[in-house]
């Protein structure tokens, strides 16, 4: 996951209209960054929103070329909060899943809290991927894993897993399995993995 | 019965009732921006609630099998409260989001300067964006203020079929007919419009641009009333591919206009998630 790479796959799936047009915009970006705000909402129209194919099977056509724009925009670090605060849905998970493409440190952090502190799926797992793994503290990382556990989001979606899981997000896990199955409900059978000395209930 | 609800306020409705529309037939629903029972008195809550509308609200229709769109704008009601005016400056921001398929509610709702200067000011901002228009006709002294509303259309130069006014009945459908705008109609249990008057009106004026709609806001209303509309055409008559040409073919073609209609095909990435709060517990499906 490089952006040559990340180029790479968007060249082969845009449209010559549609290449054009990134192209444009990217161009437009490099010069005169607050350009991004007008051509960001309008990517997915213009770009396509299919998924990207080899590359990484979770994104899509639109996600990349967001991705693209913002490693073009030479003040992204001052652009980024305003664009995440204004974007949709599709726009916010760009942001989020291209931060680690960016030069701007923990700058992000924010960004990917506001997620976490959200209810959209798409969002909260997206805000776990390597970037979120990599800045958030433990409190946070491990809340945030709980809650994809909550929300039924696969925890192989989930970034950092192997080398952040701690004896107290294990306990958290087991705890959670307890709590279902004191109630009669399923424990979700990704918690069961994690978690294997957790009794199934269902 | 496939329907798209052309109009309808899903925030002030409840899952049960996204679920009672799926098993309806709604496939996809339009909500506009309107007032929110409580006047909202800075711009931070009219962004928030735009953000819902092109957020969460979308994320919750889905989780039922429902495309979710909306129409954005400052409404009439408030755009008296000078404190409400400085959303217009937000608008265009809005105006290009993917889901965001006209400029509305806008219109009268008093008939004051205040009212004149939004309504304007947002018709521009309908042409400048390429997207069609929602107008609201008024509750009080609504004649008048659907002739008024079809001149300012007028005035403003954006063209009669990107816009439709809302609200009509036996009153105004006339007007409304030859001013080559599309003729909206909100059914409900016992105001504006019921379903029996709307097949009359629909064998008078023909099925040409028409959308009915069960509006479902915070006073009494069905958000079913749609279905119930499809059900008198039939009892009265109408086969169905009428039934289908008002209830979902001209609604798709209506909004389609603005180039930004989901395939009608609900996002399956939102639903893939069973276990969101939205829809706690074990679902019977």
């Amino acid at each position: 996951m490089t952006l040559p790479r990340l180029r790479e796959a968007i060249r082969h799936a845009l449209t010559p209209a549609a290449a054009e047009w990134l192209a444009a915009a990217v161009a437009e970006v490099t010069t005169v960054a607050r350009t991004i705000h007008t051509v960001f909402p309008r990517v997915g129209r213009r770009c396509g929103r299919d998924p990207l194919g080899a590359y990484d099977p979770q994104w899509t056509i639109d996600d990349g070329a967001r991705v693209l724009l913002l490693a073009a925009s030479p003040a992204v670090t001052e652009e980024l909060s305003v664009l995440y605060r204004h974007g949709d849905v599709a726009e916010k998970r760009a942001i989020l899943r291209g931060l680690p493409y960016l030069k701007i440190g923990g700058a992000g952090l924010p960004l990917i809290t506001d997620a976490l502190r959200g209810n959209d799926p798409r969002l909260v797992v997206a805000a776990l991927g390597e970037y979120g793994a990599s800045w958030l503290d433990d409190l946070s990382y491990r809340q945030g894993v709980l809650k994809c556990v909550f929300m039924g989001i696969p925890l192989r979606e989930v970034s950092g897993l192997t080398h952040r899981a701690d004896e107290e997000l294990m306990r958290m896990m087991r705890s959670f399995a307890a709590e279902r199955a004191a109630a009669g409900r399923p424990v979700p059978a990704d918690l069961l993995t994690f978690v294997p000395d957790s009794h199934r209930q269902d | 019965m496939r329907i798209f609800d052309p109009h309808i306020h899903m925030s002030s409705r409840t899952t049960d009732d996204y679920r009672a529309m799926r098993d309806a037939g709604v496939r996809a629903v339009v909500e506009p921006a309107f007032w929110q029972g409580q006047p909202r008195t800075v711009v931070g809550s009219f962004t928030d609630y735009f953000d819902s509308l092109i957020g969460w609200e979308p994320f919750r229709a889905s989780r039922y099998g429902i495309r979710h769109h909306c129409t954005i704008a400052l409404n009439p009601k408030e755009a008296n409260d000078p404190r409400c005016l400085p959303v217009l400056a937000v608008l265009p921001r809005y105006l290009e989001k993917d889901n965001v398929v006209a400029v509305g509610e806008i219109g009268y709702d008093s008939m004051t300067d205040a009212e004149d200067e939004a309504f304007a000011a947002q018709l521009a901002l309908a042409v400048e964006h390429d997207l069609p228009a929602l107008v609201h006709t008024p509750h009080r002294d609504k004649a008048r203020g659907t002739e008024r509303s079809i001149a300012l259309i007028r005035e403003s130069g954006i063209a009669p079929e990107r816009v439709v006014l809302d609200h009509l009945n036996e009153v105004t459908v006339r007007m409304a007919e030859d001013s080559g705008c599309w003729l909206g109609f909100s059914i409900y249990p016992h105001t504006k419009m019921d379903e029996h008057r709307m097949v009359a009106i629909l064998r008078e004026y023909g099925l040409d641009r028409m959308l009915v709609n069960s509006a479902a806001d915070w006073g009494e209303s069905d958000p079913l009333k749609t279905l119930h509309t499809g059900e008198a055409m039939y009892s009265a008559g109408f086969d169905t591919d009428d039934v289908d040409r008002v209830l979902w073919r001209n609604p798709t073609e209506f909004y389609g206009q603005s180039g930004r209609l989901g395939s009608g095909e609900v996002e399956t990435t939102a639903t893939e998630y069973a276990g969101n709060s939205v829809s706690r517990g074990v679902r019977k499906e």
